[in-house]
């Protein structure tokens, strides 16, 4: 069986700047034009890094020194608007592990739960201060603890020499839903399962509620 | 102590607290449509589910939809598929969908109620953010994703925690020109794009007591442009009155019940709630948006704001007013339009026609605006003809579309080209919202738009209201 446990993800990140960066933004509405999620990855953030003649816009998702980045680092409120699961999905097709930012919006961060994307979130300063290391320096290693809940930063660059040990240049600490949380410790973030194991509690709400049989007469005056 | 319509709901949905400390929710009822559950529906089949309550689902069309030529097979060959896809999952899960012709179609957050399919003290999900639409009714009502799709459909039931509960009082009488539409935009502008986080908001006060349904829709609407990803407002007799008669509405003996039931889910008088906030709607304005989140609006009395004078805000003003072509300090008033829109699920109703069309009988859109009114469902295209408000809006130069989202997202050929600036009374302004990545919106009341779309350039309605 496929371990599902996510505690945590090492890799390389790339920044994207920005606050109340919507899901429109993240991927255009015309690319909801189908019934899978195939194909969504390529077009995340489409119109931030094309123009409309297809010529490349800059954008970190175009800078070839991200190439690989499987951690994204965000400011405030990132996935506000439309509820979409295109989103995360597209995010998550183009080989991002995980979302690190300032704050996120409830249902995009809801979504990124559901298909297993942790998203955790620091302070402004720490935040921005990553930003900037990283932009500086593409190579940094990025490491998300769940568990511990800190989030550590190593430069691996070639002068500290091949078998020299990676030289922790920032840590702080990091916050997260706590429920999205025990679901990636517990491996149990595809919630579909644990839905249907209270097959019989579910049916017994179902029975009470009085819009499901109508309001009929006879039951609400039982 | 008192307990919230939320904490009322809450209780009686709630079937287990889950290991990860979110409760497990049952869900009274669950709209879908055509871009959103497909992937869900397939997750489904995969996995060797059937839909467990069918009856409590119900299906339209409204996203894809074209609101000019809808005949078969659609030109756009992905958002046929699209609509085929949806007419074989309900099919063969046995989903009522209300398709073209039904005299049902429409968009979703438009159809659920007048259907009478959406009733006070129910949960309502949707994959589709603006299900908080539908907390007018005192309903608990929010946007899912497609994975949630699945779970809903698979077991009726979600894994949520429960938000906390902001109550918004709206007090005072609100001047000519001012509608529901102005009270959202404003408390968005006061407590911005992110206030809402974590809550539901619950408005209240006299001034909304005294908003029809429709002004009720329109303000639980935009709940989710503040963050709140559900709104809602307590049942009362303009909630019951509204019900009755309505074809999925319980009928005789029942909705007496059903009226009983639904006054007992408002809030008690002595509910506590984490927050409270005020707005008196006698001191607003028409309000209008001058940037790129819906958080960026003014009155439109008032000079655009200095970014200097915007906190931690300053940043994105500026980009807004690089996007938006705007320079601070000055009024918007005067700025040119190239279209003009009246539609979407926060304004696409009948009395928001009937707003727009009383500021354009006897007026002409100016020339060079391309102006268009999609009406949010065939029930509310046909009453409006029924009215002659279609004739008011040709008149006037507006083009007359079949029911749909159009050219609030952009997904069907209704869609702004270029740089051009739309005059909207949808509910988002974000770049590339209505299908041009350069294209620039503007959100207003329908009032705001008609009028608007009159001088070609950015108005105060007030001026027209004689």
């Amino acid at each position: 069986m496929i371990d599902t446990r996510i505690r945590t993800i090492t890799s390389r990140a790339v920044p994207v700047r920005g606050d109340d960066i919507d899901t429109d933004r993240i991927i255009p509405a015309r690319f909801l034009r189908c019934v899978t999620f195939d194909g969504l990855g390529e077009q995340a953030f489409r119109d931030e890094r094309f123009d409309e003649q297809g010529n490349e816009k800059p954008h970190p998702f175009n800078d070839v020194r991200y190439g690989g980045a499987e951690i994204l680092v965000v400011n405030r409120n990132f996935g506000c608007g439309s509820s979409r699961e295109h989103a995360p999905q597209a995010l998550a097709r183009w080989g991002i592990r995980a979302l690190l930012g300032q704050s996120f919006a409830d249902i995009f961060a809801g979504n990124c739960a559901a298909i297993g994307l942790p998203v955790l979130t620091a302070p402004d300063e720490p935040v921005r201060k990553l930003q900037g290391l990283l932009e500086a320096d593409p190579t940094l290693q990025v490491t998300l603890d769940l568990e511990a809940l800190r989030c550590q930063v190593r430069q691996t660059s070639a002068r500290a020499g091949s078998n020299h040990q990676p030289e922790l240049i920032l840590e702080f600490p990091l916050t997260m839903n706590e429920s999205h949380r025990q679901k990636f410790l517990a491996g149990t973030w595809d919630t579909m399962a644990t839905l249907l194991q209270q097959e019989k509690a579910i049916g017994a709400v179902a029975a009470r509620l009085p819009y499901m049989k109508g309001f009929s007469y006879e039951q609400y005056h039982h | 102590m008192g307990k919230t319509l939320l904490d009322k709901v809450w209780e009686t949905h709630k079937v287990a607290t889950l290991p990860s400390g979110e409760d497990q929710l049952f869900i009274g009822l669950h709209l879908i449509h055509e871009v959103t559950s497909p992937q869900a529906f397939a997750m489904i089949r995969e996995r060797g589910f059937t839909v467990k309550h069918p009856e409590r689902t119900v299906a339209t069309v409204d996203h894809i939809v074209p609101t000019d030529d809808t005949t078969r097979p659609l030109k756009d060959e992905l958002a046929e598929e699209m609509l085929k896809a949806l007419e074989e999952n309900t099919s063969a899960q046995g989903i009522r969908f209300f398709s073209w012709g039904s005299g049902k179609q429409g968009i979703v957050h438009v159809i659920g109620p007048e259907l009478g399919l959406t009733q006070p003290g129910m949960t309502i999900v949707c994959g589709d953010s603006h299900t908080s639409t539908h907390g007018a009714f005192g309903a608990v009502a929010f946007g899912i994703g497609t994975s949630q799709i699945r779970d809903v459909l698979a077991t009726q039931t979600l894994a949520m925690s429960k938000p906390k509960v902001r109550r918004i009082n709206f007090v005072g009488k609100p001047g000519p020109g001012v509608y529901a539409k102005d009270y959202i935009l404003a408390l968005i502008a006061r407590l911005g794009v992110k206030g809402g986080i974590g809550y539901a908001y619950e408005y209240g006060g006299p001034a909304v007591e005294a908003l029809s349904m429709e002004g009720r829709l329109t303000l639980c609407n935009m709940s989710i442009e503040g963050g709140a990803r559900c709104g809602y407002i307590n049942p009362d007799t303009v909630t019951v009155e509204y019900l009755r008669g309505r074809p999925y509405a319980p009928q005789g003996p029942a909705f007496e019940a059903a009226r009983e039931y639904w006054l007992s889910m408002a809030s008690d008088p002595d509910a506590i709630y984490d927050d409270e906030v005020t707005i008196d709607v006698s001191t607003l304005a028409p309000m209008v948006t001058w940037g790129i989140t819906p958080g960026q609006g003014i009155p439109i009395s008032e000079k655009l704001p200095k970014p200097e004078d915007l906190g931690e805000e300053a940043e994105l003003a500026r980009s807004a007013y690089a996007h938006m072509g705007l320079e601070s300090g000055k009024s918007v008033l005067g700025t040119p339009i190239q279209v003009a829109f009246i539609g979407s699920c926060t304004n696409g109703r009948l009395s928001d026609l009937r707003e727009a069309a009383a500021i354009l009988r006897g007026r002409h859109v100016a020339p060079g605006v391309r102006a268009l009114v999609v009406p949010g469902s065939e029930q509310v295209r046909a009453a409006a003809e029924a009215e002659g408000l279609d004739k008011v809006f040709t008149e006037a130069g507006f083009e007359w579309r079949q029911a749909g989202c159009s050219m609030c997202l952009a997904m069907n050929p209704d869609r702004l080209t270029g740089n051009e600036l739309c005059a909207s009374s949808s509910n988002r302004n974000f770049i590339g919202r209505q299908g041009s990545a350069r294209g620039r919106t503007m959100l207003m009341s329908p009032a705001m738009v008609a009028a608007a779309a009159i001088r070609g350039a950015i108005a105060d309605v007030r001026e027209f209201l004689a």
